[in-house]
């Protein structure tokens, strides 16, 4: 077993032990299958209150499509807040209680002790977004019918791709900050200014958000691609990597 | 050849210098006492040779490898403990130094089989599956022995391995560092004299960031320790005292007399010669004795009149 290894296993069993991996899993498939049941059943609860009944009636019949845009939102927005819950501590912690020291004297590359952070959380965020996926794809087909199961899984690869870029991102300040308050602040800054210049009109088809539109293209059979937004998306996550072991080589812990 | 080789290790924290050109060198095998006041520059020169630091200036090699150099070569040949050491609270200590045995490779059966050995040998076999969470102070310390020795390290460092514990954990994680003798190169920073006596057989001192002085115990004994004889008069010959203890203080081996009572102190600078004239002198005054003893100097009076001399007190 190589230390990159041995660190990959050790990220994992932290996760699970914590029950990180496990509120991960439960809070994106709660959310994720409130999607298509609130896309159905919308409708009726509005009927519910005060004035509802006439509200209801101006409303389109809910579709498929209500559910396939209901569980992007979710998903993509709790998947944003877990990144940066489940990353902003994962150095700066280790570093201010002093296990990275522990560790550090070694024969642990520190390349291998941030990649290993990395390649769990990505292993976590893919196995949550699946299992949300695979649940809300089922929920949705028994409400509405079926939809393209391809088409519904590149779409959770890019809520995948997205989620990623804030991983990304929240690490490498898990890096620059000595406390993970800090490194969750500088990370939270950082990502309101992405999406704050995503809603620029023609800057913001080249950002990771565009990721989340091209998603919601594909189930429409809109032919819409983001293939600059992905191709940026991935290089953030890259050079974020970059900046957080070019660092981290140099910091003393 | 040295275990570990120090060349003007320099260390600045802005204007402030934790270690100002320290040389030293350590003998393979030795358990050296790294002695110095609070802010010294223990803990700075500890973590520039485990590679957590990067030293200012100067050179520090570490079984044959240059610590500047990092990387996994210098980690496979050492083990640290540090001060406070930190572990993964939701792990057991059965399963830190599994992770900590991983990382150095070994294979399944010999990495459970040292696992446990190492959990015996410092007391923690019968608490190996609780969580560390749990733990007191005293066992942290333990379980940062136990780790450190996993790879069974050419060079061990050790920062103030026993300064958390009470008497008898002192007692216990001493005797496991004196068992290691000949078996690694002991590095062990402290501040708590008797430890150092009781255990190192080389020892420096430090204080600003600089080498005072170094070399085996006895050595340093023998350097630096002032002379002390110790006399007990029979109180009913105190009369010729007086008049004894002015004469002696004129005498030119004698540094110093203190008389209190019935005893008497006095300093000498010359050992060979107070062993001669003392004794002889004292009885030709007519002073009848209980007590006439040469005080064994302690590691304790050459630590404090050098750091005093330095200024640091």
């Amino acid at each position: 077993m190589t230390p990159f290894a041995v660190s990959v296993r050790k990220e994992w069993l932290e996760h699970w032990r914590n029950y990180r991996f496990l509120v991960l899993v439960v809070v994106l498939t709660l959310f994720g299958l409130l999607a298509p049941f609130t896309a159905k059943y919308g409708p009726e609860m509005m009927k519910l209150l005060p004035n509802g009944e006439a509200i209801a009636r101006m409303m389109p019949p809910p579709t498929a499509d209500d559910a396939v845009v209901q569980y992007l939102k979710s998903v993509s927005q709790f998947g944003v807040i877990l990144a940066l819950l489940l990353t902003m501590g994962v150095v700066a912690q280790e570093k201010d209680k002093g296990t990275a020291a522990m560790m550090l004297v070694k024969p642990l590359p520190r390349r291998s002790f941030i990649l290993s952070k990395f390649v769990v959380l990505t292993l976590l965020f893919a196995t949550g977004i699946g299992v949300a996926g695979l649940a809300a794809w089922y929920y949705t087909w028994l409400l509405f019918g079926a939809i393209d199961p391809a088409r519904w899984l590149a779409l959770n690869l890019l809520v995948l791709g997205f989620v990623l870029v804030q991983v990304a991102v929240t690490l490498l300040f898990s890096v620059v900050a000595k406390s993970q308050a800090a490194a969750g602040g500088m990370a939270f800054g950082v990502l309101m200014l992405l999406a704050i210049v995503s809603s620029i009109p023609v800057v913001g088809t080249y950002l990771p958000a565009q990721l989340l539109g091209w998603g919601a293209a594909l189930m429409t059979g809109n032919p819409a691609t983001a293939w600059p937004a992905l191709a940026i998306s991935g290089a953030i996550v890259l050079a974020s990597l970059f900046g957080a072991v070019a660092l981290f080589e140099g910091q003393e812990v | 050849m040295s275990a570990i080789q120090i060349e003007g290790l320099t260390k600045r924290f802005g204007a402030v210098s934790a270690l100002d050109g320290l040389n030293l060198s350590v003998e393979r095998g030795a358990i050296f006492g790294f002695l110095g006041p609070n802010g010294a520059g223990k803990t700075t020169a500890i973590r520039i040779l485990t590679g957590l630091a990067r030293p200012t200036g100067g050179r520090a090699i570490v079984a044959g490898s240059d610590v500047a150099a990092g990387g996994p070569g210098v980690a496979r040949l050492i083990g640290h403990l540090p001060e406070e050491p930190t572990f993964y609270p939701w792990m057991t200590p059965r399963e830190f130094v599994d992770h900590v045995a991983r990382l150095f490779g070994l294979p399944g059966a010999e990495r459970a089989k040292r696992v446990t050995e190492l959990l015996d040998q410092v007391g923690l076999g019968p608490v190996a599956g609780r969580r560390i969470g749990g733990f007191s102070r005293g066992m942290r310390q333990r379980l940062g022995l136990a780790q450190a020795l996993v790879n069974r390290p050419e060079v061990l460092f050790l920062d103030e391995p026993v300064s958390a514990l009470d008497p008898a954990g002192r007692k216990e994680v001493l005797e496991l560092i004196e068992r290691l003798r000949g078996q690694c190169t002991v590095f062990m920073s402290t501040h708590i004299l008797a430890d150092v006596e009781r255990v190192c057989d080389t020892v420096a001192i430090v204080a600003r960031g600089r080498l005072l002085t170094q070399g085996s115990r006895e050595a340093l004994l023998e350097r630096y320790a002032v002379p002390i004889f110790e006399l007990e008069i029979d109180p009913a010959s105190t009369g010729p005292l007086a008049g004894w203890s002015e004469s002696l203080r004129s005498l030119p081996w004698v540094e110093s007399v203190a008389v209190e009572g019935a005893a008497v102190r006095v300093v000498v600078r010359d050992v060979a010669v107070a062993k001669r004239e003392l004794l002889v002198g004292a009885l030709a005054a007519g002073l009848t004795l209980t007590r006439y003893q040469l005080v064994r100097p302690s590691l304790e009076d050459v630590f404090l009149r050098l750091v005093g001399e330095d200024g640091v007190r």
